[in-house]
């Protein structure tokens, strides 16, 4: 047994060549490059990831080193700027391929194949590459090369039907939300392939379709179909096995709490804690399936009482009488959030053109192998000459010709 | 893939997910209930809509894949057995409230002892440590707790979430993310690890858009029901959600070179129907951007394009969409996806023998296509100690005579 190693990260010595856009990609390179991979963006400037020309910017000035949604998942990894209209882009693009053990892109089906950078060209340059290729509907099929983002792929996985109020429109989201499930179905996937490698030798392709991920987040509601053929809708906040169950108005503007009342012991403890023991006794209410006939009622009863402290002080109040239940957070909430500060969630880091900023946290710590902060989110193509030169073994000369010849761009 | 990965299962529905991720990718789960069965399979829908733990759809769908044993680590000996069982396994995943194992005897510290590799995953509601660690939670609470909530639902009601609970599935998955990464490190070094999933955590990624958005313009995004606020000062309204004639469809009206051709294509996809107005026939698609996108041309738009939509079921939008290279999708039901002619193509639905229902069911398959092996749903869920006498018998190599007593004293 090694004894513990402080410095060093559970992915240290993976290389990866991050050929993606938006979210999906960078995002799976995103767990990557925090568990200590060393991961190398493939970007332009002649068509830039669109989250570097999306609002919000900082101080409010657009510019493609400026832009929030780019820096904030793309932490730990360097840039380079490639025109990949130049040969020379696509040999250079190649070299990284035979530097890497890892490619990911999410382009749809079309433009790595048009620069030769497909997976059995890939295998030319290095047999043994794991290449995961993500798109919203698979690399096979029918609609493979049917073009969406996650912001719209939502309402074809179901999802969206499965979300909101029954009698309104279905939830469309206020993020792309299939961007934040497939990643996490990739990495897995990932990890497999170089676990499978090591043993074997062998590399291979994976093919991860967003939208089959996402059958994976409501995969009760389609056993119901198929074994029922009910065909399930949005129920709002309601739970079929508890009562109270929702998000309640508490106190101030647009603040409020979500209270969840699993067992006849927290609903005696509501009860209790609001002041009303009798409420657990009153026949309307004292059990769940009373409770569920009322529950209109119920819900009436559980918002005039939150209605009068802001949810801070509901959650304070419930959690000491042992009732699950929290504050809808906001964006400034949860920045502020002080278990999430405390678990060092964010991560500030001194950007090149932006100063300070917040980089998305980790969703889970690790004992021995702790990630680690080590650079902010690159500016377009800022490690361009640190990847020729250190990462391929360029010479300057070398560089400063195919900067020369405006492949940089 | 991962045949040489053993796993055991501890946890709630919580952590479900993990388990049986790994599982599809073909580790060894085996998932530890409490005599009586997990807790969870008290959840439906039921099959036929009989309410039986052994016939759980919620419990099925999320346990696929796994062997399951019944083991009470309350009492002594189940301990005990559990120790046996932690000498021969790689991973244990758990979803106790932080401390539990602790008083148990079977936190990371004691586990390390007994065997000095194993990856022990837990997943919690806001981690294992901090000031809110021992806040009671629910999947409803996490979604809260992590900004998601906030950000869903029409600004006139309350917020409002996914009727499924996705916050433990995000927990679920990260926490096979964070298994998988502390195996990899594993097979490099030999050293085994904590991996502390908060839920909390997991749900905070979907605030990638507003927590930028606070960061640097101390901007609050609120819910917006149908739509989506965008540009420069967050203050464009974009209708995201369409009625057409039988539903929904989303379709987002993009500026710039992303969004040209879907908007030329659907102008003239109007305009042979006689549904296009001059101003959208005379634009120059390529040229809208942020700052021509005045909320009056954004509204005469709206009101186009949604005479349109209306004009159209969901399939004809999403098969002319297809047809075209235009993005747009529908909002599909269970229904429409069992039909959809991508999933059945790409063989997304697999059926699986359940014998003691004398049935077939079918279940989403393979979440992932990977060249060197498959991902699958090779088995259901067990029974509630399914496969006690394989695990303690067969594995253990406990006499007959003794599972029967551990059964008969109710320690499995």
């Amino acid at each position: 047994m090694k004894e513990k190693d402080e410095t060093r990260e559970a992915l240290e010595g993976l290389k990866v060549v991050d050929f993606g856009w938006a979210i999906a990609a960078p995002v799976i390179c995103w767990y990557l490059a925090t568990h200590g991979a060393t991961v190398v963006r493939v970007e332009t400037s002649t068509r830039p990831d669109v989250y570097r020309v999306s609002a919000p910017y900082k101080d409010n000035k657009p510019g493609l080193n400026r832009a929030g949604f780019f820096a904030y998942p793309n932490v730990n990894k360097l840039s380079i700027a490639l025109n990949m209209n130049l040969p020379q882009g696509i040999e250079l693009a190649r070299k990284l391929v035979a530097w890497a053990d890892v490619v990911v892109d999410n382009f749809r089906v079309g433009p790595m194949e048009k620069w030769g950078l497909g997976y059995e060209d890939l295998k030319k340059v290095k047999p043994e590459i794991i290449m995961v290729r993500t798109t919203n509907q698979g690399l096979t099929g029918p609609h493979n090369t049917h073009p969406g983002w996650g912001w719209q792929l939502v309402g074809l996985s179901g999802i969206s039907n499965l979300a909101g109020w029954p009698d309104r429109e279905p939830l469309s989201f206020g993020m792309p939300y299939t961007d934040v499930i497939a990643p996490r179905f990739g990495v897995v996937a990932l990890m497999a392939a170089l676990v499978h490698r090591k043993k074997t030798g062998k590399g291979q392709l994976i093919d991860l379709s967003q939208l089959e991920t996402a059958l994976q987040f409501i995969s009760p509601a389609m056993l119901n179909y198929f074994a029922n053929q009910d065909n399930d809708k949005r129920t709002g906040n309601t739970s079929t096995y508890a009562a109270p169950h929702g998000v309640y108005r508490c106190k101030g503007e647009d603040r409020w709490c979500a209270i969840t009342i699993l067992s006849e012991r927290e609903w005696k403890d509501f009860c209790n804690a609001i002041g009303r023991p009798q409420l657990s006794e009153d026949r309307k209410f004292e059990t769940l399936s009373d409770r569920k006939k009322n529950e209109e009622e119920l819900n009436q009863i559980v918002e005039a009482w939150t209605v009068q402290f802001a949810p801070e002080e509901v959650a304070d109040r419930m959690q000491a009488a042992r009732v699950p239940c929290g504050i809808v957070q906001n964006a400034q909430d949860v920045f502020s959030d002080e278990q999430l500060r405390q678990r060092n969630y964010f991560w500030t880091l001194d950007h090149t053109e932006m100063g300070p900023y917040a980089h998305m946290g980790q969703p889970f710590g690790l004992s021995e192998t702790p990630a680690k902060p080590r650079m902010p989110a690159p500016c377009l193509g800022e490690h361009n000459e640190y990847v020729c030169t250190k990462l391929l073994g360029m010479t300057d000369e070398e560089f400063l010709d195919l900067l020369t010849l405006g492949l940089f761009e | 893939m991962l045949k040489e990965f053993n796993v055991l299962d501890l946890t709630t529905e919580a952590g479900w997910l993990c388990g049986k991720m790994l599982g599809d990718l073909g580790a060894d789960v085996i998932k530890i209930e409490p005599p009586g069965g997990d807790p969870g399979r008290q959840h439906g829908p039921y099959y036929k809509k009989t309410k039986d733990p052994e016939r759980s759809l919620f419990w099925f769908a999320l346990n696929a894949n796994k062997r399951g044993i019944t083991l009470n680590i309350e009492s002594r000996e189940g301990r005990d057995l559990l120790t046996k069982l932690v000498q021969e396994t790689d991973c244990i995943v758990e979803s106790f409230a932080p401390g539990a194992l602790e008083k148990l005897h079977l936190d990371y510290t004691s586990l390390k002892k007994i065997n000095p590799g194993v990856i022990l995953t837990s997943i919690s509601s806001f981690g294992q440590e901090g000031p809110r660690k021992d806040w009671k939670a629910s999947d409803l609470v996490c979604m809260a707790m992590g900004g998601f909530l906030h950000l869903c639902g029409a600004p006139d009601r309350a917020p409002v979430g996914v009727s499924l609970p996705h916050g433990y599935f995000f927990a679920g998955a990260d926490a096979a993310v964070g298994t998988m990464i502390a195996y990899y490190h594993r097979e490099q070094t030999g050293v085994g690890q904590w991996v502390d999933v908060s839920i909390q955590q997991s749900v905070a990624m979907t605030c990638f858009n507003s927590v930028p958005w606070w960061q640097l313009q101390k901007v609050i995004q609120g819910r917006m029901g149908a739509f989506r606020k965008i540009g420069l000062f967050g203050g464009l309204v974009l209708r995201q959600t369409w009625p057409c004639k039988n539903g929904f469809v989303i379709f987002i009206l993009t500026a710039g070179a992303f969004g040209a051709r879907t908007n030329q294509l659907l102008t003239e996809w109007m305009d042979s129907e006689g549904m296009a107005p001059e101003f959208m026939k005379k634009m120059d698609w390529k040229t809208l951007d942020a700052k021509n996108m005045a909320p009056d041309f954004v509204k005469a738009f709206d009101e186009y394009v949604m005479k349109f939509f209306l004009s159209h079921t969901k399939e004809e939008l999403y098969e002319g969409a297809v047809r075209k290279g235009m993005q747009l999708y529908p909002v599909y039901d269970c229904a429409a996806l069992a039909e959809s002619p991508q999933l059945r193509a790409r063989d997304a639905w697999q059926p699986v023998e359940h014998p003691e229902l004398g049935i077939t069911m079918t279940y989403p398959g393979a979440w992932v296509k990977m060249s060197e092996a498959g991902c699958q749903t090779r088995r259901r869920a067990p029974l509630i100690g399914e496969h006690n006498l394989e695990v303690y018998h067969e594995g253990l190599g406990l006499p007959l005579e003794e599972v029967e007593r551990l059964k008969q004293s109710g320690v499995i």
